[in-house]
């Protein structure tokens, strides 16, 4: 069995900004992700990034995303592994991954899970026809590989997320019929919202997709409105034609490996779903086990590498080699955490960690 | 209102606007109305211009003293909230960050738009600038009628089909 002194789970923000940290500290690291390159969502993103200098705000974020791969990838204490999916997790720190065919034992001292989110789906009719698709497909087709998704795009959900490829979408001079959003208000920042509005892109909030209509392929989307307590309103149908629907409405934390160790895990609706419960160090209720970015908590891709590097930099203690900067690290980006949370759209954040405090001093 | 329809009222606009004798030369307009933990305008303005403080959140603050018009928060602002506007007895005259393809030229003459994607009347183009330091993000100088001041927001190519 291969032996390693820390394994990171996921090369996303999250991911390679703890590896960063560890690099640094001497520690023997393998990063493991199941993609073609490293770098995760950051590679999809073509649009500026909000933050501070120490979020690399104002980057655009696939060069956000190759900065933190130069950081790590000529450090001979850095092995990565990609098109590698780590596909068993058991206690003491080992791990089987899946690649080529072949599987692996790898023994490792701590274990960080940095494996993000994935897409939320909706249940509506038909919803299983070509050509729709969630926010992260139509970003890979289009801004990892050049390839439009189609001509005229309705989009279902109004987050960052929604907002953000419908622009793109734009650039990519696809017409975006319509944002279609549920709730009374536009879940993303005002910022992207009048980014679109103002090139013609109309928002309608208390509207759902109630079924999507065509044969082989999509055709049109019919759309009802909903009154304040989400229920459809009678009479409200109207039809959008369109070739592309895409589904926006929010991601989950990947908690899915974390859940075949036996730790300790809970619902926590602020924090997106079902999160593994760490302490303050981001270790789980295995010692071995370490959960950071967004698979503990749906946040920005700004939050997750702040996260990332404090949960490095304690991994590197717990194995007794300590950062030789540790404690001016720790404080400068538990700081910047604390900055980034602190305004209006970081409360549901802080409440959700709030129990996470809670249910992690109740673990051992 | 925003927050259901991505359109700052009128109130909002006119409270991120200089007065109009301020704007005898290039000043920046900042359209950021929420709290967003974001600072690069304040750390990139070489003049001491613009103010966030040590709250990341807190919305930015233009010293219009200080600010020259230089144009550089523009570029450089990820919710591309920030534009510099001037304006002249008959005209007024904007810098916007512009991110579609293709680019206006020099002397076009495009449609001027408002904030809700309406169009108002003809935006000259008299500049358009691009480098590495923008990052594909166009600086693009276009001057309209005086009377679209507080409504102008961005251009539109007039062989846009819409």
């Amino acid at each position: 069995m291969k032996h390693v002194e820390v394994v990171i789970v996921g090369g996303g923000p999250a991911g390679l900004s703890a590896a960063k940290q560890l690099v640094e500290a001497n520690v023997e690291v393998m990063i493991i992700d199941r993609n073609p390159s490293l770098g995760g969502q950051l590679i999809k993103q073509t649009h500026k990034f909000f933050g501070s200098e120490k979020q690399h705000a104002k980057m655009r974020g696939f060069d956000i995303a190759k900065q933190l791969i130069n950081q790590i990838q000529h450090a001979s204490n850095c092995t990565i592994l990609t098109n590698t999916t780590v596909v068993g997790l058991y206690p003491n720190g080992i791990l089987t991954t899946y690649d080529n065919h072949t599987y692996q034992e790898i023994k490792a001292e701590k274990i960080i899970l940095a494996t993000g989110a994935s897409e939320k789906s909706l249940a509506f009719e038909n919803n299983d026809l070509p050509q729709i698709m969630g926010a992260g497909a139509i970003q890979t087709l289009m801004n990892v590989y050049g390839v439009i998704p189609g001509k005229e795009v309705v989009m279902i959900g109004s987050g960052n997320i929604g907002l953000i490829v419908s622009y793109q979408l734009l650039q990519a001079n696809v017409k975006v019929k319509a944002i279609i959003e549920a709730a009374p208000k536009i879940g993303g920042y005002a910022v992207h919202a009048s980014k679109l509005i103002r090139h013609g892109v109309e928002i309608f909030t208390s509207k759902t997709i109630k079924k999507a209509i065509g044969t082989t392929t999509l055709e049109a989307v019919e759309i009802v409105s909903l009154d304040e307590n989400f229920n459809e309103v009678e009479n409200s149908s109207e039809i959008i034609p369109c070739d592309t629907c895409c589904i926006s409405v929010g991601l989950s934390p990947s908690h899915q490996l974390a859940s075949l160790l036996n730790v300790k895990t809970k619902y926590i609706a602020a924090l997106g779903g079902l999160v593994t419960i760490v302490n303050q160090r981001f270790q789980s209720s295995d010692p071995h086990l370490y959960v950071v970015g967004d698979a503990l908590g749906i946040e920005e891709a700004s939050s997750a590498m702040m996260e990332g590097a404090c949960c490095g930099l304690f991994v590197a203690q717990d194995i007794n080699k300590t950062h030789p900067n540790h404690q001016t690290l720790i404080f400068e980006y538990q700081q910047q955490l604390h900055q980034l949370r602190s305004g209006p759209y970081g409360n549901h954040t802080l409440e959700g960690l709030e129990i996470m405090k809670k249910e992690a001093s109740n673990v051992r | 209102m925003l927050d259901s329809t991505g359109i700052p009222s009128r109130t909002q606009v006119l409270s991120v606007f200089l007065h109009e004798d301020e704007l005898v030369n290039y000043k920046a307009v900042i359209e950021c109305y929420e709290q967003i933990p974001c600072n690069p305008c304040e750390s990139h303005c070489p003049f001491d211009a613009i103010h966030i403080g040590e709250n990341l959140n807190n919305r930015p603050n233009l010293i219009s003293e200080k600010c020259v018009g230089c144009g550089i928060c523009v570029g450089v602002c990820p919710g591309l909230a920030i534009m510099l506007a001037k304006v002249s007895s008959t005209k007024a005259t904007f810098t916007i960050a512009y991110e579609f393809n293709p680019k206006p030229s020099v002397q076009d003459v495009w449609h001027a738009i408002d904030r809700s994607g309406n169009i108002l009347g003809d935006a000259t183009i008299l500049k358009v600038v691009e480098s590495l330091k923008l990052d594909h993000t166009a600086l693009i100088t276009v001057q309209t009628d005086r009377k679209f001041l507080h409504d102008f927001i961005t251009i539109r190519s007039k062989n846009h089909e819409s």
